[in-house]
């Protein structure tokens, strides 16, 4: 059956993320995910947890459950992940500087970000609220503070790359650059930041995500096309790791919240969540990702072992 | 697989007779070609360019049609990857009921099979299948008899020639799915006596196609592989080289559909939903779980629904009036195209906003709102009809009418058209919708 294994010719550039020995690789593999009897692949997918910087309003019950001794404390929150369960990275979402919300300052959120680069000893990805504006005032703040802790700020958009990118390059941070579900658009931001000068291993690509149900086939088939394209077409452009913020996107639609006395054929509540949660992870993983970020503690649980297995 | 036009050509007698219907026989073939036009309708073509053309038409992965009230196709695939064009048959997805289980359990397995239907986007979806296994305690007739009630498809997994004999003098018209552990004469003769389907498991490849050419040799045409293992890791690697096998090197052994069993894998039921997820995208045909709960065959049924969507031809929502949440006489309008996804996306918005409002949704041809409004098929003329046609002004009455934000290009317009109206520019994203809600001015 050798001759049906596919020969590869490119390979996705590998990126680090953090520093000293608790920093992660991502990417590095010369084959499609979890095709490991064709390809090497030396650094399994990373599982990112979501910490925030303000109370989540749209949380479900059961997202909140687990953190909630420690909602209203980003510090806390950050280190109850690497504690409690056992988070390998970060995303920390920077929601309160929402112009649409609370609409903090730079001034004002620029301590906690300080207290977590101090505090917090594993890789950390930086989430602005997807205001071009604002995020570029947040993202370079928090490019000039992680100095040194080579961290990930994102959204990076066609709009403000030069910004962020500019301040990215500065300080030596990773720049996940964020794209709405289009494999050309993806491409050409990519192009535009090597551009500018951001080293090729510095890019990490965020196709923009739509959740099971909501859909996730047009995020699946634009991450295998990104990936064919790296692997088996040599476009090197396209050859950057994926980063996919997905709970996000499920965590909000109406299905998962459904209390099963509503509707018994929807079952468990808490279950049908984690397991909306973990089928698009893992259909996301199957595509190509290479970080997802997923809420739930249990489905961190059933992904990290899927990864394991698949090994 | 597609054939080209030339491809059929050569086998039509080139008379140019037009007693097809077409003026030349390439115009002929050109119109086969394309789906339009059936070899049949040629009176002069050989019974054997029929066949010779039927199975160079055929595609790689046999297509197995099973069942009777709830027929299912099975295999039938092109493509390694939907973009590529499309995947066409839906894994089935079933329980597996075993001989061992206790009374209640079955029973509880077999309703919840029957009674969990979910409907999406004009989609009833369900679970077509049951298994049922023979553990030799002597009741193996009496529930296929319960599950041929159901009207579900079957799967006879048995070594037990006089079990599956008098199963299916109940069940034949089925069309059951014969899966014996081992492939003994007795019951191959069994399954071509009743022109059945037959499961063929091996560890590995090789010992598959070794498998298939015998049960070939028997003159059984109608295949299923199950690429046994304990281990998701192997049975991933196998299934996608089976896939591979097929589709690119057109190796007949391993054109068949892949039966999986993620109730085998763990006795974890969220990891077996895990598996049977994986299955779906890659290259199940069958994917048979321990047992049928709602909160992971519902989120399964979405998952397959999503990726068997056709990447061609965009989902739709009918045109209409949505109602979102408890609405009443103040409550404002929106209006939006029925791209299912925007449908999805913006009703699941005014949804988390908690302020109930009417959906008005436009027949866009599936073009989301920004194409739509550059082809010209959403605009304040299609808009203004589509409010006097639905008559929503009947039910409001205060009469806000909250247009997508990125067509800002048409309000003015639309003012004029809908004078008793009172237009609002909504946000550009449709995330924004409750932020907008709770600080706009109804």
């Amino acid at each position: 059956m050798e001759d049906v294994k596919l020969k590869y010719t490119g390979k996705i550039r590998e990126v680090e993320i953090g520093v000293g020995d608790k920093k992660i690789k991502v990417g590095g593999q010369d084959c499609l995910n979890f095709h490991t009897f064709e390809g090497v692949i030396p650094n399994p997918p990373v599982i990112s947890f979501e910490v925030w910087d303000s109370i989540p309003e749209d949380w479900p019950e059961s997202c909140l459950v687990p953190y909630k001794d420690v909602i209203n404390n980003p510090v806390e929150w950050a280190k109850k992940c690497v504690n409690e369960y056992s988070a390998k990275c970060l995303t920390i979402f920077l929601n309160s500087t929402d112009p649409n919300g609370l609409n903090r300052s730079v001034e004002e959120i620029r301590p906690v970000v300080e207290k977590l680069v101090e505090e917090i000893d594993i890789p950390m990805i930086f989430w602005g609220t997807g205001n071009v504006q604002k995020d570029i005032d947040v993202l370079k703040m928090v490019c000039e503070v992680a100095s040194g802790k080579n961290v990930g700020v994102g959204p990076v958009v066609d709009k403000n790359y030069k910004q962020i990118g500019a301040s990215a390059i500065a300080y030596k941070q990773v720049v996940v650059a964020s794209t709405p579900i289009d494999i050309n658009l993806a491409k050409q931001l990519n192009i535009l930041l090597l551009e500018l000068g951001v080293p090729e291993n510095k890019i990490i690509m965020d196709p923009t995500i739509g959740a099971l149900g909501y859909g996730i086939e047009y995020t699946y088939s634009v991450m295998e096309r990104d990936r064919l394209a790296g692997l088996l077409q040599g476009d090197d452009k396209l050859a950057f790791p994926l980063y996919c913020y997905l709970s996000k996107e499920v965590w909000k639609i109406k299905e998962v919240s459904i209390p099963e006395n509503i509707d018994f054929k929807l079952g468990k509540e808490k279950e049908r969540g984690i397991m909306f949660e973990a089928l698009t992870g893992i259909l996301l993983l199957l595509a190509g990702a290479d970080i997802v970020v997923i809420r739930h503690p249990e489905t961190v649980k059933l992904i990290e072992k899927l990864i394991m297995d698949m090994k | 697989m597609a054939l080209k036009p030339l491809d059929i050509f050569k086998y039509l007698p080139k008379t140019n007779c037009k007693e097809c219907g077409y003026p030349t026989c390439l115009a002929f073939a050109m119109q086969i070609a394309i789906g339009k036009a059936d070899l049949s309708q040629c009176p002069y073509v050989s019974e054997e360019a029929k066949q010779q053309l039927a199975s160079e038409s055929a595609p790689p992965i046999k297509t197995i049609t099973v069942g009777n009230k709830e027929k299912i196709n099975l295999g039938g695939e092109t493509v390694l990857y939907r973009h590529e064009k499309t995947f066409y048959n839906p894994p089935g997805i079933g329980v597996l009921i075993t001989e061992d289980m206790e009374d209640a359990e079955i029973e509880n397995e077999i309703k919840n099979i029957v009674e969990f239907k979910y409907e999406r986007v004009g989609v009833v979806m369900k679970g077509e299948f049951i298994g049922i296994q023979d553990k030799g305690k002597g009741r193996f007739i009496e529930l296929v008899n319960k599950c041929y009630q159901t009207g579900k498809n079957l799967i006879l997994i048995s070594d037990n020639v006089q079990n599956l004999q008098q199963s299916l003098d109940l069940c034949k018209d089925v069309k059951p799915i014969i899966f014996p552990n081992d492939t003994k004469d007795e019951i191959l003769k069994l399954v071509k006596e009743f022109s059945l389907p037959v499961v063929v498991k091996g560890e590995n490849l090789d010992e598959l196609a070794q498998k298939v050419d015998k049960i070939k040799n028997y003159g059984i045409e109608e295949i299923i592989l199950y690429p046994e293992n304990k281990n998701i890791k192997e049975i991933f690697k196998n299934i996608v080289l089976i896939r591979r096998a097929a589709i690119l090197r057109r190796i007949k052994n391993f054109g068949f559909p892949v039966l999986t069993i993620p109730a085998f894998l763990t006795d974890n039921y969220l990891e077996e939903g895990i598996y049977a997820g994986i299955f779906i995208a890659k290259y199940g045909s069958i994917i048979l779980l321990s047992k049928i709960r709602g909160e992971i065959l519902f989120p399964l049924l979405i998952e397959r629904l999503n990726i068997f969507t056709d990447p061609q031809r965009p989902m739709t929502t009918p045109e209409g009036i949505y109602e979102i949440g408890k609405v009443n006489e103040n409550s404002p309008v929106f209006v939006t195209t029925n791209f299912s996804l925007t449908y999805f996306i913006v009703s699941s918005e005014i949804e988390n906003s908690k302020i109930p409002a009417y959906l008005l949704i436009q027949d866009t041809e599936g073009l989301s709102v920004l194409t739509a409004w550059a082809a010209d098929k959403f605009n304040a003329e299609t808009i203004a009809n589509l409010v006097k046609k639905t008559k929503i002004g009947e039910k409001v009455k205060k009469k806000v009418l909250i247009i997508p934000g990125v067509v800002a290009q048409i309000y003015g317009e639309l003012e004029e058209e809908l004078p008793d109206w009172k237009i609002i520019l909504g946000p550009r994203e449709a995330s924004h919708i409750p932020t907008f809600l709770k600080s706009v001015e109804l």
